[in-house]
């Protein structure tokens, strides 16, 4: 299983320009968001340049992965080896997180134009900027060390984020989201001080061959899942969450939905798969969390008054689609062709609602932005006046939804698929429910928006550029059912 | 000619996107697109029923996940379907522009409209059953908007029940398609390679795989009991109302279960497992239901709602018939259904717009006043009740010969049963609108009237029911000529039954 996250030694040393096409992915979004913070951006196309420089550098670090397999680099600091390495999995999840960064920085300038915000509002480019390079070295990260700061600047910064609107309300959520998150990274800290007192290893590719079932691999495993599950929002500790973006910025919330927590959770399994190798009831335990949280999710979603949460609780199910794929990735004896349909299922449900869930969250701000209203009643008349916001909506929804030609189709034709080889009908039930869910708490979205006898108020006009963003992010997880063979590619890089 | 099936289905895809792209305003500029494309689409499905004549089956496809593919295949069931879908879909266009004149959201319904049309000739056109399923889904989507267009909250409701059966009958679908690919891998419609070989170690999960399939598929089909969205959606505009019922979703379902019947299991297969017995005994119960329903509406459009569940169900007896006279039944009423059909609808809706007539008992009388639009709807109704020479005859008479072929006599009695009832709730229709006093000779007045034209009504609301009218007269005056329904239908039975 380790070896599908690319914890190998590499063949092949990286060629010169992938060396600096690293240095420039992970430096590159610092410097940007600390000249950023000295001058704020008024106007879209510096962002936009900027944007285009750092996806280029994960474009071109993304063909090398894919044709070498795996890029591995390796420095010795103060007595300590520090090893980083990408592969075709590191790779689509690199390129996608600075895509997603970039639609949440390129909208920024209009959303602070219009919500005309205190001075506070140029940290937002510095914390962005850290964002993802924290994002960036989760999936680089070959070391146990590296992955922890890795997580840790991420948790830091997007707590800072959150709380940058400055309301008392979202103050409150952000303090709560900050105890959390540093009692996650503490419990994680415990797990990994176990690990290194008891197998003095920090490489994962060498603490994976040291590695040996028993009591300190059981705790070890319980301590940094449960770390990673409440930083993650895997149901039951997901309570956090809705209040944090119900008065979050409508950027920062479609980068944390979107991206932050999937950092934990790729962690999680990473981690298990090396701990975890040869047992089935971790994995199971997090299954049946996960068919809860569908359902849960769902229903919260479904009764939920104000858009921002509806968008928010449907992230709690979405994770559980993730989370009921666990036996099938883990557990022993799972076969071959069910496992590498599983992992394709996973990663592709993992992007596809990165996408979609930061085009929703977009969409969802610009409505608000226009109406001026929060709740769902609020929404009444809009399809009439803002069509192409409530599209936007839709064409994410189809993903969240797992409808075709969507990317979250066919990932879950891909998990339905392995469930049914295995015979995991529990998890066959709870995707079909979560499917109907999600229908049920969208649809009863736009029968309010639907609803022409409400009458008219003012709303404010927005950007141009806005919902273009959310449209690109929207129709990208669309169209990514189709191609799915393109980035599932590059899942398959170790397979040969 | 790779490029055709794609061609044909990108037409409208582009239509609607382009519509979707313009301001509400731009009025000219969308009726431009909206017919400009549904001609071209017409034009690229007569070539394709023109190739396919020739022999030829235009495919293409292109990779999603390891082993499974997109495919579109343009196959003599195939482009039968895409043919009705175009012409009527052009007829309907012509209709839509006419009735909507002045309404608002016009933008958000033609550009859902097209992508309604899309998903249709998807359905068609799709080579395999994952194919078949983006689209099955896309319809049902692209549709909702639609039905709830009116945005009050009888049409709000009525979506809301909409979805409710189909995504859960999606979901059904898709769990029947998933359970099949596991066994089966990727099995193209075109497969020479029944799954008769999985016959003798798998018999119970194909029977399971056929009724999760077709189960998901009867709920668009209408099919008793789960038809009961169909009467409620009535609140859609009536273009819609005629699509719905004459070509997009009803009619999807149909065609599914032909698709499974034929392409997927082979009739031997399904023969074998047993199941098209029951589907007849079904499929039968619908027949009569609906006709029976039917009859006590006070209302013409949910009178004609039933009437679609009852007629409908024609398409899958004639199916389960097993016998290549059931299939060309089955198949010309496809086509004639969808003709007779819209054209009840169109002039439904006529009737509304011009004199604001929705219940049955204010029409005495209308055929004085919308003479060309009431003997539409005459032919219509003849052809419903399956009277010569009309195309409904055509169908009644193969479906008849098939039934006895196949020695289920009770079939025949059912059809007996089901003309009577269809003459029960049509006939009262006609007589009212031709033999009634009404406003017309000066006797009350009618609930709405509104000049909308120089001749009875809107030219573009007149033309396309008199259109479709006269073409349903043609499919069965001239079922013997070469390209007619009937004609197309035997070439596809033929193929089917003598591979």
């Amino acid at each position: 299983m380790t070896w599908r996250f690319g914890l190998l030694e590499s063949v092949f040393a990286p060629l010169a320009p992938s060396h600096w096409a690293l240095a420039f992915a992970l430096v590159l979004p610092l410097l940007a968001g600390a000249g950023a913070a000295l001058a704020p951006p008024r106007r879209t196309w510096p962002v936009l340049v900027v944007c285009l420089l750092i996806v280029a550098c994960g474009a071109w670090l993304m063909r090398d992965a894919a044709q070498a397999g795996l890029l591995r680099w390796q420095w010795s600091v103060a007595g300590v080896t520090i090893a980083l390495r990408l592969n075709g999995l590191g790779a689509l999840l690199l390129v996608v997180s600075q895509c997603v960064t970039a639609a949440a920085a390129l909208y920024a300038p209009g959303f602070l134009r219009l919500e005309s915000p205190g001075p506070q509002a140029r940290w937002l480019w510095p914390l962005m900027g850290v964002t993802l390079f924290a994002l960036s070295l989760v999936w680089l990260a070959a070391d146990l060390l590296t992955l922890y700061v890795g997580l840790e600047l991420l948790s830091l910064a997007a707590v800072g984020m959150l709380v940058l609107s400055g309301k008392p309300e979202a103050l409150e959520a952000g303090m709560r989201y900050l105890l959390l998150t540093l009692v996650g990274s503490l419990t994680y800290l415990m797990g990994v001080a176990l690990i290194i007192g008891h197998w003095g290893e920090l490489e994962l590719a060498r603490l994976a061959e040291v590695v040996e079932p028993g009591a300190v691999a059981w705790i070890a495993a319980s301590l940094l899942g449960a770390g990673l599950a409440l930083k993650a929002a895997l149901f039951p500790l997901h309570g956090w969450l809705t209040p944090v973006h119900q008065s979050a910025w409508t950027p920062v919330s479609a980068l944390h939905a979107g991206l932050v927590i999937k950092a934990s959770l790729y962690i999680l399994i990473l981690l298990w798969s090396i701990l975890l190798a040869e047992t089935h009831w971790a994995p199971r335990f997090v299954a049946w969390l996960g068919a809860l949280g569908i359902v849960w999710g769902g229903l919260i979603a479904w009764r939920a008054q104000t858009l921002k949460t509806l968008v928010a609780s449907s992230t709690v199910a979405q994770l559980g689609y993730l989370m009921v794929a666990f036996p099938l990735l883990l557990g022993p004896g799972i076969a071959p062709i069910a496992q590498s349909l599983a992992w394709q299922g996973f990663w592709l449900q993992l992007v596809g609602h990165a996408l979609a869930k930061s085009a929703m969250f977009l969409a969802a701000g610009n409505l608000i932005l226009a109406t001026g209203e929060s709740s769902l009643k609020g929404l009444a008349g809009t399809s009439r006046r803002l069509p192409l916001s409530l599209l936007i909506f839709g064409i994410a929804s189809i993903t969240l939804m797992g409808l075709p030609p969507s990317a979250g189709f066919t990932a879950k034709w891909l998990l339905l698929h392995a469930m049914v080889l295995e015979g995991h009908w529990v998890a066959v039930a709870a995707l079909v429910a979560g499917t109907l869910l999600t229908a049920a708490y969208v649809f009863r979205m736009f029968r309010y928006s639907f609803d022409e006898t409400a009458p008219r108020h003012h709303y404010q006009p927005l950007g141009r550029g806005m919902d273009a963003i959310a449209l690109l992010l929207a129709l990208a997880a669309l169209v990514m059912g189709l191609l799915a063979h393109l980035p599932l590619a590059l899942l398959q890089g170790g397979d040969a | 000619m790779a490029w055709l099936p794609l061609a044909a289905l990108a037409v409208s895809l582009v239509a609607a996107v382009a519509i979707f792209s313009l301001p509400e305003t731009a009025r000219p500029v969308r009726t431009v697109i909206n017919l400009g494309a549904a001609v071209c689409k017409v034009a690229l499905v007569a070539l394709m029923v023109g190739r396919v004549s020739l022999g030829f089956e235009d495919t293409f496809s292109f990779q999603i996940i390891g082993g499974i593919d997109f495919v579109l295949r343009a196959d003599a069931l195939g482009v039968m379907f895409a043919g009705l879908s175009s012409i009527l879909w052009l007829c309907t266009t012509v209709y839509a522009i006419g009735y909507l004149e002045g309404a608002a959201n016009r933008k958000r319904f033609f550009g859902f409209f097209s992508l309604c049309v899309t998903s249709t000739l998807g359905i068609a056109l799709a080579g395999n059953l994952f194919t078949f399923l983006i689209f099955y889904e896309m319809l049902t989507l692209s549709t909702y908007p639609l039905v709830v267009h009116a945005g009050t909250q009888k049409a709000l409701a009525a979506g809301k029940v909409y979805l409710r059966y189909t995504l859960s009958a999606g979901v059904v679908l898709l769990l029947g398609v998933v359970l099949l690919y596991s066994l089966t891998g990727d099995q193209s419609f075109a497969s020479e390679q029944g799954l008769d070989r999985y016959l003798d170690d798998h018999r119970v999960l194909l029977t399971l795989v056929f009724t999760l399939l077709v189960g998901g598929l009867a709920v668009k089909a209408a099919i008793v009991p789960l038809h009961g969205w169909l009467p409620r959606a009535m609140v859609a505009p009536a273009p819609v109302s005629a699509l719905l019922h004459a070509v997009a979703v009803v009619k999807a379902g149909a065609f599914g279960i032909l698709r499974i019947i034929y392409d997927l299991y082979g009739i031997e297969l399904s023969v074998e497992l047993g199941v098209t017995t029951v589907l007849a005994v079904i499929a039968s119960i619908t027949i009569l239901y609906g006709s029976l329903r039917a009859i006590t509406q006070a209302e013409l459009k949910p009178r004609l709602a039933y009437s679609t569940i009852s007629q409908v169900s024609y398409i899958v007896l004639g199916v389960c018939l097993i016998g290549p006279f059931g299939t060309i039944g089955a198949l010309a009423h496809l086509l004639n259904q969808g003709l007779m059909k819209v054209t009840l609808f169109f002039c439904a809706g006529s009737y509304a717009e011009e004199l604001g007539i929705h219940r049955i008992d204010e029409m005495n009388g209308a055929g004085r006043r919308m003479p060309l639009t009431s003997l539409a709807f005459t032919v219509g109704a003849l052809g419903m009740m399956g009277l010569p020479p009309t195309a409904g005859f055509i169908t009644k008479w193969y479906l008849g010969i098939g039934a006895i072929e196949a020695e289920m006599l009770w079939v025949v009695a059912v059809l007996v049963a089901s003309t009577l009832l269809n003459a029960l709730y049509f006939l009262p229709i006609v007589y009212r609108l031709w033999f009634c006093q009404g406003p017309a000779h000066g006797v009350g007045q009618w609930p709405d009237e509104q000049r909308l034209g120089r001749l009875e009504t809107h030219g573009w609301l007149l033309w396309p029911a008199v259109f479709t009218a006269l073409a349903s007269l043609g499919a069965g005056l001239l079922a013997g000529l070469p390209f007619s329904p009937l004609d197309w239908a035997t070439r596809v039975a033929v193929g089917e039954y003598l591979p």
